[in-house]
């Protein structure tokens, strides 16, 4: 758009030789494409799509929603106060995933927003982080196509145990960190809050941009974890996944318990 | 079956036709084999009924069980580190890298029949196992079985314990999955944190560099063969020590230190006991084909970089992860430009410390109490009101222990913060044991003085009676004599007295000695004598 306004005077002139100003629109124009392409590219899949799916009203009722709901710890304009971070640029995905898994609106402040039955309907979710969208590029709520649990189930796995199971343990069941934070248990999370927690670091976790793990790779872990949960039962009950703390507890209460009662009822005199 | 076998009879005289086969098997037999004379001595052994009496003979089931069950394993499992590529049924590790450890056991657990089902029975056997010794050693423990002259089948079964620990934690390193490595890296760090020998030795234990390509080998030879025949040994030994000893019963009417009160092992007792093994194995069945154990498919290879949040060994193994959780972390002194690792150190040094007090406490017991008599009625507890106390102390502290291994999940559950948790329970190990002595041994001082107060005036029937003139009572039904037989049938200890030695002094041992011994006896309720018995009877009739 800039380079056809810029260009048309220099056209009407047609004089051959360069106008002193044309060296100085040269290089606004070759930083605003580099710097556009670059914002482009490092929000990746981001903008694209918000763009086309925001339309006014829904931004209109996504800001009437943060006024009512948000701004008062998140600010009128979204610069964050004392008590809550600014939102300017966490982008789309980062408000689907908080507010879309009951999270955010926070209850009470604690050491890590836990899961809550969710607040809002899916339009009014989708209107909030659109709206919040708005306020610069973030990462955007990523395409169905990645969320189908239809990749590579062996890369996925391979990539959860080096880059998550130090904290969310290796089958997904979850795992303590320090003072009082956690990280949750992954059984029954949506793809969809799996992407967008990879990409956006809600809380504890690190972010896992897309230079880090491509979509792809993603979509592989997504695969993975829901092939796990799928097929979690293989063995019998899986007594929560927790591994040899639950299984000890249960041979000591129900194993050892069974077969003390057994040795009573062996033992008993009969009447 | 008889009339079969009655032409062959014809042929040799001793055969009556009266006993038909099977007299005449034993006869062939016997005649063979002199075998009726062992049968005669352990057919006539009489074992006295009582529920915790069976909780030795449950590990042994177990035992049985594992040996079953793991030699199907050893057909199917490849004990080799040897790189492969998975190639079976299970999707999400489907040519993964793995070692051929781990890919035979993913081949046991979904391409082999059963397989699957025989891993988890031995899995859940082998927790069964170690439990049910450690609750048959508190049975032990607290009724006073390991006095003399059993202290040294204490120490043998106390033995067995150790190799069953042992055997289960080879085993749990055999599969080569991610949960596995990372326990053989936690050993590893404490073998490395000895001083002086601790690298060398992990270099000779994994053949180079952790994790290197022996150590499954090497602990399949252990799991397999060595500790196994010395699981088999020990019970053997324990066995014997159990007919030469004669079991121990609990006091009663006509149970005497001389005599056993019970049912002979022919036919009664093998019949029960057979069929007790049946209920066990049944038991470990029913679990492991609706249970999950270690699910090694959702661990993945490993490898050594992952680390799983909520690592932890099977429960046998929790106390000793709990004491590396407990110790302060921030402990490593560098001495001679050696940095010498106190918070790996400390735990083992206490943990040690524990294990030996626990081998060495039937000695140490004698030796306080001065005790040199044969035992054979088994106390209880709460007339061995400072053991019980001491038993308690040390089940707090194990147990204290066993809760830091689980700290993380404690966490989370709860909803508390680790670092809570962790000092939480870094104060229980201390003050735990103090609070549990005291708490037991006044609750076993009160029931004693109840025990008395029943044995002399019987029980409080709740049936108030106006008398004549115009006084309340109530009745008290008087116990019966076989209630009070085991009532009034204990023993009454007294501190040592301090006595001047051949040489006319006194040593400093004998001072150590004799302080120990008031500890131990200054509280106590003496039992009801014959006379109080007599005199109380007067007061009813």
């Amino acid at each position: 758009m800039f380079r056809n306004h810029n260009r048309s005077p220099r056209q009407q002139r047609n004089t051959g030789r360069r106008s002193p100003l044309a060296t100085t629109a040269l290089i606004a124009v070759g930083l605003l494409f580099t710097g556009g392409a670059y914002a482009a590219f490092s929000t990746s899949t981001a903008s694209a799509e918000t763009a086309h799916a925001a339309s006014a009203s829904t931004v209109a009722e996504g800001k009437k929603l943060f006024q009512a709901n948000c701004a008062s710890c998140h600010g009128l304009a979204l610069e964050g106060t004392d008590e809550a971070p600014s939102l300017i640029g966490v982008g789309a995905a980062s408000v689907d995933f908080q507010v879309g898994t009951g999270r955010m609106p926070l209850q009470a402040q604690g050491p890590q927003a836990p899961v809550k039955p969710v607040q809002f309907t899916d339009e009014q979710v989708r209107a909030l982080a659109e709206y919040v969208a708005t306020s610069g590029p973030g990462p955007s709520i990523p395409d169905e196509s990645l969320l189908q649990a239809d990749g590579d189930a062996a890369n996925g796995a391979e990539l959860f145990r080096v880059n998550c199971a130090m904290c969310h343990n290796v089958a997904g069941a979850g795992g303590a960190l320090t003072e009082g934070k956690f990280a949750p248990a992954l059984t029954g999370v949506e793809p969809v809050h799996i992407y967008e927690a990879m990409v956006t670091g809600p809380q504890n976790m690190p972010v896992f941009n897309d230079a880090n793990l491509t979509p792809e790779d993603k979509r592989d872990i997504i695969t993975s974890l829901k092939f796990t949960q799928a097929n979690s039962t293989v063995g019998g009950h899986a007594l929560g996944s927790l591994g040899p703390v639950a299984e000890g507890l249960f041979m000591w209460i129900f194993g050892l318990g069974a077969v003390v009662a057994l040795t009573v009822w062996i033992t008993a005199r009969s009447n | 079956m008889s009339t079969v076998t009655a032409p062959a009879d014809t042929t040799k005289a001793p055969a009556k036709k009266s006993g038909g086969f099977t007299a005449a098997a034993s006869n062939y037999l016997d005649e063979r084999t002199s075998i009726s004379a062992a049968v005669k001595e352990f057919g006539r052994k009489i074992f006295p009924d009582h529920w915790s009496f069976l909780l030795g003979e449950v590990a042994l089931y177990s035992f049985i069980i594992i040996l079953l069950s793991g030699t199907f394993l050893t057909f199917f499992f490849q004990a080799s580190m040897a790189e492969v590529h998975y190639e079976g049924s299970y999707i999400p590790l489907k040519g993964v890298e793995m070692s051929a450890a781990m890919a035979s056991t993913l081949d046991l657990s979904f391409d082999i029949r059963g397989g699957l089902l025989m891993r988890q029975v031995h899995h859940w056997a082998a927790l069964l196992f170690v439990a049910s010794i450690g609750l048959h050693m508190l049975r032990i423990f607290f009724t006073g079985a390991f006095r003399k002259p059993r202290e040294l089948n204490w120490v043998i079964g106390f033995v067995l314990f150790i190799l069953a620990m042992a055997e289960g934690f080879t085993g749990y390193s055999l599969p080569d999955d991610l949960l596995s490595g990372n326990g053989l890296r936690i050993i590893d760090g404490m073998v490395k944190g000895i001083p002086l020998i601790g690298t060398w030795t992990s270099y000779l234990l994994f053949g180079g560099e952790f994790p290197g390509t022996e150590i499954v080998g090497r602990l399949y030879s252990l799991h397999i063969l060595l500790l196994p025949a010395m699981v088999l040994a020990f019970i053997a030994l324990h066995l014997l020590f159990v007919v030469v000893h004669k079991h121990t019963q609990y006091a009663g009417p006509g149970h005497t230190q001389q005599n056993v009160v019970g049912y002979p092992v022919l036919p009664v007792y093998a019949a029960k006991a057979g069929g007790f093994f049946f209920i066990v194995f049944g038991v470990v069945m029913l679990i492991a084909s609706l249970f999950t154990i270690n699910p090694i498919w959702n661990y993945g290879p490993y490898d050594p970089s992952p680390v799983s949040a909520g690592t932890q060994p099977d429960w046998y193994i929790g106390f000793a992860d709990g004491g590396l959780r407990l110790a302060p972390s921030n402990l490593d002194l560098v001495l001679f430009n050696h940095t010498f690792s106190f918070g790996i150190l400390l735990p083992l040094a206490v943990i040690g410390l524990f294990i030996v007090a626990v081998m060495l406490y039937p000695f140490l017991e004698a030796w306080i109490t001065g005790d040199k008599r044969e035992h054979h009625i088994l106390d209880r507890p709460r007339n061995a009101a400072t053991r019980t106390a001491i038993g308690a102390a040390g089940v707090t502290f194990y147990a204290v222990l066993w809760a830091a291994a689980s700290s993380d999940i404690i966490a989370t559950h709860f909803h508390v913060t680790m670092e809570g948790v962790i000092h939480t329970l870094q104060a229980l190990l201390f003050l735990g044991p103090i609070i549990a002595y005291f708490v037991t041994k006044r609750i076993c001082i009160g029931l004693q003085k109840k025990d008395r107060e029943i044995a002399l005036h019987g029980y409080e029937s709740g049936r108030i009676v106006r008398l004549p003139g115009g006084e309340y009572i109530e009745v008290h039904e008087p116990v019966s004599d076989y209630e009070r037989w085991k009532l009034v049938s204990h023993e009454e200890y007294k501190p040592l007295m301090i006595r001047p030695n051949s040489r006319g002094k006194i040593t400093a041992g004998q001072k150590v000695r004799a302080g120990l011994s008031r500890w131990f006896f200054e509280d106590r309720i003496s039992p009801v004598s014959r006379t109080e018995i007599e005199s109380s009877h007067g007061e009813h009739h």
